[in-house]
């Protein structure tokens, strides 16, 4: 629905055919964007413009749009997710930027996140630390019975606060140096705090970090980005966590 | 498969560990070399008398060796984080903004501060280790009168800039490493953790008072040894 308040953008979109292609920032001008829009929605928004001139559609990744598949990676104006903190891009709303404004939309930048097209990276290293020992393995019986494990309400909710982890990605993107210790260190954590994730937790450090290391992701200087940028404010206490957890397992498995 | 400890040497985690408690016994140095340098404030004699103590003890040469492999092993690591951190975003952003809420200029800096010690450190040592050397005798003893050296070369006001400067960037570079280090080696607790922030500042403007007063110090000699 039009409205009075309807908005006037500049907008600078990176532009690339594929992994292999060159890309750029390419200059856009869209009018009519509603404050109450998303920022997807506006993106639709250009979309559905160049659609109808027979130009090819910017391509970006996005599913949920309720901020909670971790999907709609992408920089604006240099900021992971855009300016709002523990905000994805998807409930970045348009209300936030003013009339007038250029804003520059890039993917996420790292070695270890090649970019398919456009806006889309190819965040599958995430994929392969977790099938590195990001898991829990229960290979047989039935659910126990739910008190049979007792676990301290401080442990249970330090590791939910570490699977609030999406896997997006702006952690590494957010960081100086592309590192996805943040990540990395989620993930340990949510299995490593359970008394279930203890039993694989020292195998799951070392081969978790390891593949981390083999994937090309740089190295953490504690300067706290990821943390600020993490849609879901990821705590860095779980990087210090990470760092004991291997440094012990190191020293005491037999693997 | 067993995979040794030295080969877990070249890990992420190692690589910080290293950092951390290298950092870590670089600032007990500097605290002790402090302490010990406030002899000038004393006198003449009480300063070339703690250096001719230090330097005739057969010892210093084994603490000279652990000083300089710590240092080696900092220098080396920082070398080889600089390196592999930009081989991992091969394609710089077009635009890059700091959050404002994570890295501070302290943070973003260490690096560059890092040169700054650097090439003080050689600076100072031809200064001073390797500078002129006068003779004094304290007590009956024939000895370096290290503290002449010191003074003529803190008449230059440039020569005191300069310390000053290089001391600052000393002090950004531990307001970061201090705090850093713990995180890096796992110590991370909502008790502590706000402390060894403040610990971690207030060790910075110490640091940073406590040399940047030698050099003003002698400068206000005048030359006077």
């Amino acid at each position: 629905m039009s409205s009075n308040n309807n908005m006037s953008l500049k907008l600078k979109v990176w532009r690339q055919e594929n992994e292999k292609a060159k890309g750029q920032m390419v200059d856009y001008s869209l009018e009519d964007v509603s404050p109450d829009s998303s920022f997807l929605e506006m993106i639709d928004q250009l979309n559905e413009e160049l659609v109808e001139k027979g130009d090819e559609p910017v391509a970006f990744d996005h599913d949920c749009r309720e901020g909670i598949c971790g999907m709609c990676s992408m920089m604006i104006n240099g900021q992971a997710h855009g300016p709002e903190s523990e905000t994805t891009t998807c409930q970045l709303h348009m209300r936030k930027f003013k009339d007038g404004d250029t804003i520059a939309i890039e993917p996420w930048r790292a070695k270890a996140f090649p970019v398919h097209k456009d806006l889309m990276v190819d965040r599958s290293s995430f994929d392969a630390i977790i099938q590195a020992g990001g898991y829990v393995s229960v290979n047989t019986g039935n659910a126990q019975d739910a008190n049979s494990i007792l676990i301290p309400k401080t442990d249970a909710d330090l590791a939910m606060d570490a699977a609030a982890c999406i896997g997006c990605g702006a952690c590494v993107a957010s960081c100086k140096n592309a590192s996805a210790m943040l990540f990395v260190s989620a993930k340990v954590s949510q299995l490593a705090l359970l008394p279930q994730g203890k039993v694989e937790a020292e195998q799951r450090v070392l081969n978790m970090v390891d593949k981390m290391d083999e994937l090309g992701f740089g190295n953490c200087t504690n300067e706290a980005e990821c943390e600020a940028s993490c849609p879901k404010a990821i705590s860095i206490s779980n990087i210090a966590r990470l760092n004991r957890e291997f440094l012990s397992a190191a020293v005491k498995s037999r693997h | 498969m067993s995979t040794s400890l030295v080969a877990r040497f070249g890990t992420s985690v190692v690589k910080k560990v290293a950092m951390g408690v290298t950092g870590l016994l670089l600032c007990g140095f500097l605290v002790s070399h402090l302490l010990g340098n406030f002899l000038i404030f004393v006198g003449a004699d009480a300063f070339n008398l703690y250096a001719y103590t230090l330097t005739s003890n057969p010892l210093i040469y084994l603490a000279e060796a652990v000083l300089l492999s710590i240092f080696l092993v900092h220098l080396f690591m920082a070398t080889k984080l600089v390196i592999e951190n930009k081989k991992a975003r091969p394609v710089p952003y077009y635009s890059k903004q700091p959050t404002g809420r994570g890295a501070t200029i302290a943070s973003s800096t260490m690096p560059y501060t890092g040169l700054v010690i650097l090439i003080f450190l050689v600076l100072h040592l031809l200064h001073f280790k390797f500078g002129t050397n006068y003779d004094t005798t304290v007590d009956g003893v024939a000895m370096r009168d290290l503290y002449k050296t010191v003074i003529e070369y803190f008449k230059t006001p440039l020569n005191v800039a300069w310390y000053v400067i290089a001391m600052a960037a000393l002090s950004m570079h531990v307001s970061h490493g201090f705090w850093s280090a713990f995180q890096s080696i796992g110590f991370n607790h909502p008790k502590y953790t706000p402390c060894i922030g403040t610990l971690s500042k207030v060790f910075a403007v110490l640091i940073f008072l406590g040399y940047s007063a030698l050099p003003i110090f002698c400068f206000l000699q005048g030359g006077q040894s």
